[in-house]
């Protein structure tokens, strides 16, 4: 391959475009924002950077913290429901005939097409009261409560007496769903390009000198597709902790996540000082945890 | 806080009626000399909620008076804001409600209006014209106002819900309520229900409050975002915190749904008028107001949306479905109980934000 330094002033010249985007549109307002958490409000729309510490000692008062901890039960349960529908899912991919692999994996990317909006008001016209999985099961309430009639036990009433829709919206399981639902691709895709190159012949001996399916997925599979399984729970994790439309639009009383309470400093609050120090916190402890991973991945003999 | 997504879709039987009324408007040949805005380009910005105009009303103004207005939608008081804040992108009018008059009054967000500009001050309703909000008129102008109660399902319900009691204090509905999830309109109509005035500061009342709404979450379904209606119309719940004119919205599509304000009274909201400050076209906007406000063009705007227009000589042409219509004007009972929320500074709204992470986290 060709040294970068002999033609240093194309490496330069095509390197300026994104290093310059990267200054001005992310790392420009990302430190204003961060000079934002240390500011005062002056009035209404005024504040002053004061350096005061402040809005992190409010951010930091138990209140928020039961939220920050909430917020990140919900992506952990996201995280993991994702990695146990995902697998199967991405094994499948892999194992599919080449001529539906790509069909496969467009049916994975295909949600990206719409709008996340879009998607989700199409999940609650899914999961309402009046909504198509209750239209399902009470047809199939309806198919049995005949077939039971017709067996002559229908004066007995033994699937109640009319159909009584279940409350899948609004509650803390729909945030759940709606979570899994949206990050579902981002597991599948990094475990499907960690299998993919996975070598079958260690499967088949593991196979061949004894082991069951299940021992040669948990003791061969699994380990060996670790690096897809980790990018893809931080794909998943990331993203799910800084949710707000999710619990906005699915959850009930009880689903607030602390990206509700960000967007809020923003508009009805107006308070955006304290809005950026309860963003920055959100952000020091995704890297908290990526630094954690790290450790845990020396230890664990390097990854 | 959006209040007029799909009047479009539910009123658009009428539109041919708007058509004609807007049409006379233009007929009628209001009085414009347009000397006065011979000096800017003939370029009108305004910036407005959703579905909040009437269906002619632009083209009939640019007919009128040659001026093009270009309409950009915000679907909240709090986008406006937001929209506003760090300085007016080039918006000539704009249509925030009260409480946001005046926290853009006390950031020095609005020009004051010449009123000698604006003959068709006359059409509004007197008792509309000195306001606790803006004192004399000198930023804001009425455009329609209306209330905050409780839209419900007729057949589901035992009766009227006269009472806040049903959404705050209740098990009676369990499970088939919801409330707006408009932190501040929420507390200070949870300090109306226990008696104290809408606009009460006083941290141990909001407290009480918000206690009241920790013990009363099991039964609440969800604190709608703006979709209150829709949860009223698909079935998701029963009984619900509205705007009246959401609630009008499903009263056409659904005879079984109706509106009250309980007896408590309610909370009343106006939507305004006003240039902010930066308006590149300042002559443009007051004509465009002093339009706004002429008793035809009023008219056609009110048929249209059928929200409550505070503009007397543009009521006056209505119909009595319109002017009799208790969920568009409500009774001068409800006036009488119900009050107006003021903006009251950056602790109350504080204090109104962290009491509302404590109801969610709780």
């Amino acid at each position: 391959m060709e040294d970068w330094r002999r033609g240093r002033s194309a490496f330069w010249l095509i390197g300026l475009g994104p290093t310059v985007w990267l200054v001005l549109f992310f790392l420009l307002p990302l430190t204003i924002v961060w000079l934002y958490s240390f500011a005062e409000l002056r009035g209404v729309v005024d504040m002053e950077v004061t350096g005061t510490l402040s809005n992190y000692a409010r951010a930091l008062d138990p209140l928020y913290l039961e939220v920050f901890g909430k917020s990140l039960v919900f992506a952990g349960i996201t995280t993991g429901v994702s990695l146990v529908v995902g697998f199967p899912v991405a094994l499948a991919i892999v194992f599919a005939t080449p001529r539906w692999r790509p069909v496969l994996l467009l049916l994975v990317i295909l949600p990206f097409w719409t709008n996340l909006l879009i998607r989700t008001y199409a999940l609650i016209a899914v999961l309402r009261v009046r909504g198509f999985a209750n239209f399902t099961l009470e047809w199939f309430w309806e198919q049995s409560t005949t077939l039971l009639s017709l067996l002559g036990l229908g004066s007995y009433q033994l699937l109640g007496e009319r159909f009584e829709p279940l409350e899948l919206l609004y509650n803390n399981t729909a945030v759940i769903i709606g979570l899994v639902y949206v990050h579902l691709p981002f597991m599948v895709l990094p475990l499907y390009a960690a299998l993919e190159k996975l070598d079958r012949s260690l499967i088949e001996a593991a196979l061949d000198l004894g082991a069951s399916q299940w021992r040669a997925f948990l003791t061969v599979v699994v380990p060996l597709s670790m690096p897809g399984i980790i990018s893809g729970a931080i794909l998943v994790f990331i993203p799910a902790l800084g949710s707000f439309l999710t619990p906005d639009l699915l959850g009930g009383t009880d689903s607030q996540m602390i990206a509700n309470v960000i967007e809020r400093q923003f508009k009805s609050a107006n308070d955006w000082p304290f809005g950026a120090a309860l963003s920055f916190l959100l952000m020091y402890l995704t890297f908290a945890a990526l630094a954690l991973r790290a450790v845990f991945a020396r230890n664990a003999g390097g990854l | 806080m959006t209040k007029r997504i799909s009047t479009q879709r539910t009123f658009s039987g009428v539109s041919r009626r708007s058509f004609l009324a807007g049409t006379g408007a233009v007929a009628a040949g209001l009085t414009f000399s347009g000397k006065g805005f011979a000096a800017e380009e003939k370029v009108l910005n305004f910036y407005n909620w959703d579905t909040y105009i009437g269906e002619t009303t632009l083209d009939d103004f640019e007919g009128e008076t040659g001026v093009k207005v270009n309409m950009d939608l915000f679907a909240d008081n709090d986008e406006l804001f937001a929209k506003l804040k760090a300085g007016n992108p080039g918006y000539d009018v704009i249509v925030p409600t009260n409480d946001y008059v005046e926290r853009m009054i006390a950031a020095d967000m609005l020009v004051k209006l010449d009123h000698a500009k604006i003959a068709n001050i006359k059409n509004v309703d007197p008792s509309f014209l000195n306001p606790a909000f803006d004192p004399g008129r000198v930023y804001s102008l009425p455009y329609m106002w209306g209330s905050i109660g409780i839209g419900y399902r007729k057949s589901r319900v035992k009766s009227v819900p006269d009472s806040w009691k049903v959404l705050y204090d209740s098990d009676e509905y369990a499970g088939k309520i919801a409330l707006l999830a408009a932190p501040s309109t929420v507390l200070q109509i949870g300090c109306k229900y226990l008696g104290h005035p809408l606009n009460e500061s006083d941290p141990a009342v909001l407290e009480k409050v918000a206690d009241m709404l920790i013990k009363q979450k099991p039964n609440i379904k969800v604190f709608a975002e703006d979709n209150g209606q829709d949860l009223l119309l698909s079935g998701e719940v029963d009984l619900t915190m509205e705007w009246n004119g959401d609630i009008l919205q499903v009263m056409a599509e659904d005879d079984d749904i109706s509106y009250a304000v309980p007896k408590e009274g309610g909370l009343l909201w106006e939507d305004t008028l006003c240039i902010p400050t930066g308006a590149p076209h300042p002559e443009n906007a007051h004509a465009f107001i002093n339009y706004i406000l002429d008793a035809k063009a009023g008219a056609a705007i009110a048929d249209f949306i059928q929200y409550a227009t505070p503009n007397a000589a543009a009521k006056a042409l209505m119909s009595d479905e319109y002017r009799n219509n208790p969920a568009i004007f409500p009774t001068d009972d409800v006036i009488k109980n119900s009050e107006t929320a003021i903006y009251q500074g950056t602790d109350y709204t504080q204090l109104v934000d962290r009491l509302w992470t404590k109801i969610g986290a709780a």
